[in-house]
């Protein structure tokens, strides 16, 4: 017996996953996050989950996890406070940037600079200098150093971002030593660690977010790890990363920036898995949680990576699923400006705590769910009985707004869900039709705990069908933690031009990257025979300022020079005769893909029985709609809107005119119903 | 006057309406065309000014030659006058010179590609994209000499033609072309960038017509453009009194020749729905190769961004508008220069058309009322042969664009050592060492550079190179002389200086126009730009802020008395004497502060020059 959980905490809710990894049953467990520590909510929902599957803690082999601790520490600028080192002359590297303005011609006007991570009454520099080939130019004046770090007394974390230092560490690596005897206890992180690749600013900042987020990162990881132990588990700890890989919690902590879309590629890498079941490829992810929305679009069951990582106004070079946040969710509270008298929602939340009014905890807001409630959308209890509603109070939260706007309790809370609804689908339009892509030729999986309520009106928007709402859509996220594999890369910048460069220097090069990310999975415990390595390189012409990544399959310079020739002419429709030039050398070694069967329900007995009407309110009327209740449904049933569909940790909604078909793996696929 | 060839006959039946969402599908559809035709050529490029600068504008129009999407003022029927040859499909233009194409480029540095879009055997619109070669012949690296007289100094200048005919190369032409310039590699994948970039757009104005039908894309190019004429309708009459004329004046320092200031006069007068932009009052064309030669259509994008941006930063701006917009450009003006004056360094005009449109329009528009800013993107040369090394014998080139002060803006504070130019980037030093033989000691912003204000100026920057290879240097730059200007009370920021530390010990001050410096190694050039002008009253800020900004060192102690604040020896706030400063600054006021800060008097300016900057004053330009 071999069990994997996946754990995944929300801003509003933690959700628990168990996984029995040779049946493929699921038992999950949603609690309320606990933000002063999460890992109280944590381990409350793993005691719960066990106990409902009879399964000791004893028996869990992993402990699969996406954190948003790292991305929260960013959005609400609640991060460590950090102090950084450059070399003397490039102090304002950060206030400097890299002199860019976004916006057209005279978007400087209306553009507000943000505040350096790293403040500048907190940057000091250091007399040293290396060269950009790696001689020592300047020696390293420890005396300065010393007197430099004594200025930083106030500091979380350090961060040391020498130029040049891509080409030789020494001298960040001899600062860290004196920061361990004059600022003891603070982390330090090291740019020619977190990124040894050339671009002094880029290279600084995702170091600075390093440093940022670790302290509260580490601190949360090593306490998880501590209490998993002490409750008995003896699975090892693993954090999901913003690429939609693994890595064991002893390497996330060492570089966080690489988990800053923890949580997010969580939900993709699960909603990808429920996609494969019901046999779509393409798909645009929608993933509407209690204070925002993230949407991803998955083309071939891949979905779209970047090089760079975006959380708030923050850009860092990390890889990670291309992922876009809108800042509306269950949570986001409509209010009224007197001034215009337009109805607005969000981004103001009412999180976890209180919440929206209706959960009782104090909320007096308005919410997005309160709307729900209102219109009769949401059954009296969520969360498998730990969150009962109260409908009065949702209604006298929604009657603030009813009453400025002069509507009808039922009219104001159908404004507010429309307005949700058109912001959400302003992030759907992010990632489609600005990118090129069609909605329509996507089908929209729809989880979080409040995706699945609205996911039928935006397919409406989005003309993007079928509607799937996989079964646990709220512990769709931790499902994905649990059914990735592990992950680790490694990667340099060579800057050699080909003429200057063999096939076999280029093969010493790879080999050394993945003995490096290679030996980081085996002290995860997956022995080489395990793992699989994949190689890419950035090239391009001599001269040019982008590269283009290249799969290396066998390190042959003329074949990855006929293979970027290709690529080049693919995308640009043009060659050129100048030298090509290696830039950066990575390798990515992936662990096994786990084995997690997938459920099969049994076949329909004929139309399904609801299990109660409820009388809701939609497109400006009072009608009865039918509730079904998602445990009793078989592969095949078809529910036929008006209908709501009621499960543990979340509520479909399908709207008139539209039906759900059972997926035998539990999905509901909702589509338009066509006029015969 | 080109004979369009169309083997397609009959109207193509317009749609009559076309659906919302639709309309927004295409009107996003050619946004990420012409940012994807960016990209294209970013990614491709191999030339500095392109490749890490972005120094290049794309356009796309409709049929007629409107532009629906881009920032440039290419006129395409203007341009289709003057040539006589025949349009078809598969044709690529490609010309330089600015005489040809009535000022759509203004410089033979820029490279201007025109390219018909067919679809089933039809124009649908047309693409176009200029880029700044870095070097395109002449007698100075980088083909900006600073002391030309005539655009036959400044390299070669390439008349339009089909660079490709029915998709054909002309190699012979490219070939002439090429052998003019010194590194042709550069040009050569600039250029296919280019071409590149149009022919990704013309991909995707093509895939709209086939998914949307020919009828409903044209339909909405045209109510796209109605979008932006009906805003900007409401716009006119709600910013600009009926008859009312607002004029505004500021310069550009000096031609190179010793000629300057020029004054760059600017004018709006609103009658009924339209308004007329007139240049008139502006000085004489320049000896030198300071003219801006502007177009009369980039003179109403650049008006109608200004309206616009502030009003609804979402809006796809585009033609539409400029009907409601006339233009008046004397001929033999700093702005209309007659052939064949020199234009090279026109950059300084433009940047400075930033400024002009900011003092003209917000003396009605409060939100537009930015103080002075870093208005120009001067230009940074070095060349030579590399004397040691690997790569001994082998030539060097580097061009580059320095950055300064946003200035103090309705909104808050201007960033420090930014740019106003869109999608500017600063070359990263790492770059810079990794290939050019120099190395950078300092890079970092100048305290007190910024003008005070409630809102600061953002301060200039002093980036300093250590030159590793005897070669030569040429620098393009501005604003050593008149001020940028504050605004609402707010003080002018610092103007800009470039001095050489020689490795014996000597220092020397540089003209801000020069080219054909001799460095040697070991040498250290300090170029420090000019900060942005104040906003509001410098009194009035936060005193924390300012000696917070101490601190960071943005700005000095004794900088930090410009605002009337006190601050310790650490930059700790000394309240009680920083209430009794301000009150004495108070009491010394004479009236109302003025809109306007300009500094001293021109007369004055120019009489203290040489002893303020190390230079002659230049010679004023006269009618």
């Amino acid at each position: 017996m071999s069990y994997r959980l996946g754990v995944d905490v929300g801003g509003t809710f933690t959700d628990v996953l168990l996984v029995d990894e040779d049946t493929g049953a699921t038992w999950r467990a949603k609690t309320a996050s606990t933000p002063a520590d999460q890992a109280v909510g944590v381990l409350t929902g793993i005691r719960r989950v066990c106990e409902q599957a009879g399964v000791a803690l004893s028996d869990v082999a992993k402990v699969l996890h996406g954190t948003t601790v790292a991305t929260n520490a960013i959005l609400e600028g609640k991060g460590a406070t950090v102090g950084l080192v450059t070399t003397k002359g490039f102090r304002q590297v950060l206030q400097i940037a890299r002199s860019y303005v976004p916006g057209g011609l005279a978007g400087w006007i209306i553009w507000p600079k943000p505040e350096p991570l790293a403040k500048l009454e907190n940057t000091v520099e250091v007399d040293e200098r290396i060269g950009s080939d790696g001689r020592v130019i300047r020696e390293l004046d420890e005396d300065d150093v010393r007197a430099q770090l004594g200025k930083l007394s106030g500091i979380d974390a350090l961060a040391v971002s020498l130029i040049n230092s891509f080409a030789d560490p020494r001298h960040e690596r001899r600062i860290a030593e004196i920061a361990a005897e004059v600022l003891p206890g603070v982390p330090v992180s090291l740019s020619s660690d977190v990124l040894p690749e050339m671009r002094e600013y880029e290279r600084t900042i995702t170091t600075v977010a390093n440093s940022y987020v670790q302290p509260q990162v580490k601190l949360y990881v090593q306490n998880l790890a501590k209490n998993l132990a002490e409750a008995g588990v003896p699975g090892e700890l693993a954090i999901l990363r913003s690429d939609g890989g693994l890595s064991a919690a002893s390497a996330a902590v060492e570089a966080p920036v690489t988990m800053l879309l923890s949580g997010p590629a969580g939900g993709v890498t699960g909603a990808v898995w429920v996609a494969e079941q019901c046999g779509y490829s393409d798909l645009i992810t929608f993933d509407m949680g209690g204070t925002s929305t993230d949407v991803a679009l998955v083309q071939g069951l891949s979905p779209r990576i970047g090089r760079e990582t975006k959380v708030g106004d923050l850009t860092v070079r990390a890889s990670s699923v291309d992922v876009r946040t809108v800042g509306a969710g269950g949570g986001s509270i409509a209010h009224v400006p007197q001034l215009t008298k337009a109805l607005r929602v969000g981004p103001q939340s009412a999180g976890a705590d209180p919440g929206p009014a209706a959960y009782g905890k104090g909320g007096t807001e308005p919410t997005v769910t309160d709307a729900n409630v209102v219109l009769g959308y949401l059954p009296r209890t969520l969360a498998g009985g730990e969150i009962t509603l109260d409908v009065e109070a949702a209604r006298a939260a929604v009657g603030k707004v009813a009453e400025a706007m002069g509507l009808s309790i039922e009219a104001a809370a159908a404004g507010i869900v429309d307005i949700v609804n058109e912001n959400m689908l302003g992030g759907l339009r992010l990632v489609s039709v600005q990118q090129g892509f069609d909605p329509r030729d996507f089908a929209l999986v729809a989880f979080g705990g409040a995706g699945p309520l609205h996911a039928n009106a935006l397919g409406k928007l989005t003309g993007a069908w079928p509607v799937i709402v996989p079964p646990s859509p709220g512990v769709l996220c931790a499902l994905g933690d649990a059914t990735t594999s592990a992950r680790s890369e490694s990667a340099r910048t060579v800057l050699r031009r080909f003429a200057d460069l063999t096939s076999d220097d280029l093969r010493q090069i790879l080999d050394e990257l993945a003995a490096e990310a290679g030996g980081r999975l085996a002290e995860q415990g997956i022995p080489e025979s395990e793992q699989t390595t994949t190689y890419q390189v950035d090239v391009r012409y001599h001269g040019q300022g982008f590269e283009i990544p290249i799969d290396v399959t066998e390190p042959d310079l003329a074949r990855v020079a006929a293979d970027f020739d290709a690529e080049h002419e693919r995308l640009f429709s043009f060659l050129l005769t100048v030298d090509h030039e290696l830039v950066n050398a990575r390798a990515t070694v992936t662990g096994p893909k786990p084995s997690v069967a997938a459920v099969t329900l049994p076949p329909t007995e004929g139309p399904p029985e609801p299990v109660d009407t409820h009388p809701i309110y939609i497109s400006g009327a009072h009608v009865e709609a039918r509730v079904y209740d998602r445990a009793t449904l078989r592969a095949g049933d078809v529910i036929t809107g008006p209908a709501i569909v009621t499960e543990m940790d979340s509520t479909t909604l399908v709207l008139p005119d539209h039906a759900a078909t059972v997926h035998p793996s539990g999905a509901l696929l909702i589509e338009p119903v066509r006029e015969a | 006057m080109a004979r369009i060839i169309e083997t397609a006959t009959g109207p193509v039946e317009k749609a009559a309406e076309v659906d919302p969402v639709t309309l927004d599908l295409i009107e996003n559809g050619l946004r990420n065309a012409r940012y994807e035709m960016d990209e294209v050529l970013f990614r491709t490029a191999l030339s500095p000014g392109i490749r890490e600068q972005h120094d290049e504008f794309p356009l796309i129009a409709d049929p007629s030659g409107k532009m629906v999407v881009g920032q440039f003022g290419l006129s395409v029927p203007d341009f289709l006058d003057g040539f006589d040859d025949t349009i078809e499909e598969g044709d690529v233009l490609l010309t330089s010179d600015p005489y040809a194409c009535g000022a759509a480029i203004s410089h033979a540095n820029d490279w201007l590609v025109v390219m018909p879009i067919y679809h089933e055997g039809r124009i649908v619109g047309w693409a176009s994209m200029f880029g700044h070669m870095s070097d395109v012949g002449g007698k100075t690296p980088c083909s900006m000499p600073t002391d030309a007289r005539t655009i036959y100094e400044e390299g070669v200048v390439i008349p339009p033609f089909k660079l490709y005919r029915r998709g054909e190369l002309n190699e012979d032409a490219l070939r002439i072309i090429l052998n003019q310039v010194r590194m042709p590699d550069w040009n050569r994948a600039d250029l296919n960038g280019l071409v590149a970039a149009c022919r990704t757009a013309g991909r995707r104005v093509v895939e709209m017509c086939e998914r949307f039908g020919t009828g409903t894309y044209l339909a909405a190019l045209d109510a796209l453009l109605q979008r932006n004429y009906d805003a900007m309708k409401v716009l006119l009459t709600t910013v600009f009194e009926e008859g009312k004329t607002l004029s505004f004046t500021d310069y550009v320092d000096d031609d190179g020749l010793g000629n300057g200031p020029f004054e760059l006069k600017m004018s709006l007068t609103r009658t009924g729905e339209k308004v007329h932009i007139d240049f008139t009052g502006s000085s004489p064309q320049a000896a030198g190769p300071v003219n801006y030669y502007i177009n009369e259509n980039l003179t109403r994008m650049f008006f109608g961004i200004y309206m616009i941006t502030v009003a609804d930063p979402q809006i796809l701006w585009n033609d539409g508008f400029y009907p409601l917009v006339e233009v008046t450009i004397p001929e033999g003006s700093y702005w209309k220069p007659k052939h064949p004056a020199s234009l090279n360094g026109r950059n300084h005009g433009i940047g400075r058309v930033f400024d002009l449109f900011g003092g003209l329009l917000g003396q009605t528009n409060p939100a537009l009322l930015n103080a002075a800013g870093f208005s120009s993107s001067p230009h940074f040369m070095y060349s030579g042969h590399y004397t040691t090394g690997e790569r001994a014998g082998e030539w060097f080139q580097l061009y580059s664009i320095g950055f300064g002060g946003i200035p103090g803006r309705p909104l808050g504070d201007g960033p420090d050592g930014h740019s106003l130019w869109p999608s500017f980037v600063n070359i990263p030093c790492e770059y810079l060492e990794s290939y050019y033989p120099l190395r950078i000691e300092k890079w970092e912003t100048v305290a007190d550079t910024g003008g005070p204000g409630l809102h600061r100026g953002g301060n200039g920057v002093d980036v300093a190179y250590v030159f590793e290879e005897p070669g030569e240097i040429a620098i393009h730059d501005d604003r050593w002389l008149t001020y940028p200007w504050g605004v609402n009370g707010g003080k002018p920021g610092a103007r800009g200086t470039k001095w050489i530390e020689r490795a014996d010990g000597t220092r020397e001050v540089l003209p801000s126009k020069c080219h054909g410096v001799p460095v040697q190694p070991g040498d250290v050039l300090h170029f420090v730009t000019w900060g942005g002008g104040g906003w509001g009253d410098p009194l009035e800020r936060d005193p924390e802020l300012v000696a917070l900004e101490v601190r960071r060192g943005l700005v000095t102690e004794d900088g930090a008395r410009r605002y009337g604040v006190v601050v310790d020896d650490e930059g700790q706030l000394d309240r009680g004497a920083t209430e009794a400063l301000r009150t004495e600054m108070r009491s010394q006021r004479e009236g109302e502060l003025p809109v306007f800060d300009m500094g001293p008097p021109l007369e004055e300016i120019l009489a203290n020059c040489e002893a303020e900057t190390g230079l002659p004053a230049p010679k004023r330009p006269t009618w």
